[in-house]
């Protein structure tokens, strides 16, 4: 066997195991029903509702949607979403406007309404639903990491 | 009882004649049949014809009516059954003459003479497939919204009463666009809800949607 060979085993072999565990590790999703089985899937629960705007993990993160967007249309004939988050509807509708980003185009030139690259809101704004998410998030956010005082805090100054 | 048989002037002529007869069989006392029997049978007659209208009314006011034509059932009918009208928590059912035509006598009369309109759409086939209904749509959502607008949504009244309302129930959007536009008769129903039945048509040119 060549060197190169060996190599290419030992790392389909890793790439295998790999999978195994990950399989084993994200298996929350569907609890211990074997792969071959359907499981039976939770039922859904009605979006939040709330309308108290939830806290962002990092600036550039697009918040979530504190409202229910049940029922409403975002195709390429109409966005109900912009009907209340349009420059023009925020007097009356009372919602925050979409901020500046959602007007440039990928050159960054500011257009004079929504960029196409921002016209279908659920791409990067999502509904909240009361669940307990099956898989823990342990995403720190960078005020709690400088919060942190670890070995080399001292250096980082 | 009498009989005026003897003055009848039988010299007139005919077409003349006959309107004077039919006026005379009116004024004149029946010879034959008594008062009674008279009011009773004009009274059958009515309702036989009443009925018979009212039927022919109520035939053509059910959804099954309606998705007869596939115009109805392949488009609007298909994007109802995705929405809150046709399946909720309560279970009450929203059909298409719920608020398509008005539970009021004299506008649903009107209603179906404008759609007599509908027949010839269907001889000339303004919408008879999936890309001309699209052409379409417009049109036909704007006729909704005009008729809507006009009767202060009216058909949406019939269910939901803004004077039922309790806003302290409803979610803080609707509370708050409710109290400042509906309640103070700023808005109708239709200014804020459209699209809740159907797909929307192309709202790049209407007022509100860009
Ligand atoms: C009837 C008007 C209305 C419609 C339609 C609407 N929104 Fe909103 N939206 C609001 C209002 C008002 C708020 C402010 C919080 C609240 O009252 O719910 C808001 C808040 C938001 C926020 C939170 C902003 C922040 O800074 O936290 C996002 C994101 C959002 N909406 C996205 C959407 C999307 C996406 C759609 C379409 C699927 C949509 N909205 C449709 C009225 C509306
Ligand atoms: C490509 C992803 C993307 C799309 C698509 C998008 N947004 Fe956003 N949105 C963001 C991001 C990122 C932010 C937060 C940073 C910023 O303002 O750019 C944001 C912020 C917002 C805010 C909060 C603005 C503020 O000043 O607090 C609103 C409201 C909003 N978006 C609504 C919408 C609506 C309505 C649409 C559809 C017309 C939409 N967004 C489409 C990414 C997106
Ligand atoms: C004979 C087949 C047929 C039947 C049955 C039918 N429709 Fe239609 N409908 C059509 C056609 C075709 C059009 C398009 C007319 C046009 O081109 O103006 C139409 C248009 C409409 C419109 C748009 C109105 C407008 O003013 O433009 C509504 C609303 C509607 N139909 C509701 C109904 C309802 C509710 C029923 C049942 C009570 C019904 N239709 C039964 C064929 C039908
Ligand atoms: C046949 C009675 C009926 C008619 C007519 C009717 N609705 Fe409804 N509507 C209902 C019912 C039932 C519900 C669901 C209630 C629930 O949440 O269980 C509902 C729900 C709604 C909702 C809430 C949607 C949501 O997502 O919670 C809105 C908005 C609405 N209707 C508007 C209208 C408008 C606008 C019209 C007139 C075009 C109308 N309705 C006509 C019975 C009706
Ligand atoms: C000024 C605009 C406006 C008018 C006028 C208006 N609504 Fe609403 N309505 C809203 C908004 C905004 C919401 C909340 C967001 C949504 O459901 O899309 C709402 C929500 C609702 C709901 C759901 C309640 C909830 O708790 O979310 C019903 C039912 C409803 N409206 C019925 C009606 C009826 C019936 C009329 C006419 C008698 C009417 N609305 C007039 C703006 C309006
Ligand atoms: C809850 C009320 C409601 C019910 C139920 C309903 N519609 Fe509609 N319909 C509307 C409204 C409101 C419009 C105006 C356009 C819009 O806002 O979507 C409309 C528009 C239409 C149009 C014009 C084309 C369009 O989509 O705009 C047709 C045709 C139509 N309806 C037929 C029907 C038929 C057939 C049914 C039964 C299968 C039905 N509707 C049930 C409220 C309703």
């Amino acid at each position: 066997m060549t060197s190169k060979l060996r190599l290419t085993i030992a790392a389909a072999l890793m790439a295998a195991f790999s999978t195994v565990a990950l399989a084993q590790s994200f298996s929350a999703l569907r609890g211990s029903t074997p792969l071959n089985e359907e499981t039976t899937p939770p039922p859904l629960t009605p979006e939040m509702n709330t309308s108290v705007r939830e806290p962002r993990s990092y600036p550039e993160q697009p918040p979530v949607i504190p409202h229910s967007i049940e029922g409403y249309e975002v195709s390429r004939r109409a966005n109900k979403c912009l009907s209340c988050h349009a420059r023009t509807r925020i007097q009356e509708s009372q919602a925050p406007m979409i901020s500046v980003t959602h007007f440039f185009d990928r050159d960054g030139q500011t257009l004079a309404s929504v960029s196409p690259r921002r016209y279908f809101c659920t791409e990067c704004h999502v509904p909240q639903h009361n669940v307990r998410p099956p898989v823990e998030n342990d995403f720190v956010d960078i005020d709690t990491l400088l919060k942190v005082k670890g070995p080399d805090s001292g250096a980082r100054r | 009882m009498t009989t005026d048989d003897a003055r009848r002037p039988s010299f007139w002529r005919r077409f003349l004649g006959f309107a004077r007869e039919i006026w005379g069989v009116m004024r004149r006392p029946s010879a034959i049949f008594s008062l009674g029997v008279l009011v009773l049978s004009g009274f059958v007659a009515g309702i036989i014809f009443w009925g018979g209208f009212n039927t022919a009314l109520e035939l053509t006011n059910t959804e099954a009516f309606c998705v007869s034509c596939h115009e109805m059932r392949d488009n609007v009918f298909q994007e109802l059954k995705t929405t809150v009208h046709y399946t909720n928590r309560s279970g009450v059912r929203a059909r298409c003459p719920d608020c398509h035509v008005p539970h009021n006598w004299t506008d649903k009369i009107a209603r179906k003479m404008q759609a007599s309109k509908e027949v010839w759409g269907k001889i000339f086939g303004t919408i008879n497939t999936r890309e001309k209904f699209l052409d379409h749509r417009l049109i036909l959502a704007e006729h909704e919204w005009a008729r809507m607008k006009a009767n202060d949504s009216l058909e949406c009244r019939n269910c939901h009463s803004a004077e039922s309302m309790d806003i302290t129930r409803q979610s803080p959007r609707a509370a708050e666009a409710h109290q400042r536009f509906l309640f103070t008769g700023e808005k109708t129903c239709i200014d804020c809800h459209k699209g809740i039945a159907h797909h929307l048509p192309d709202m790049s040119n209407v007022p509100g949607w860009q």
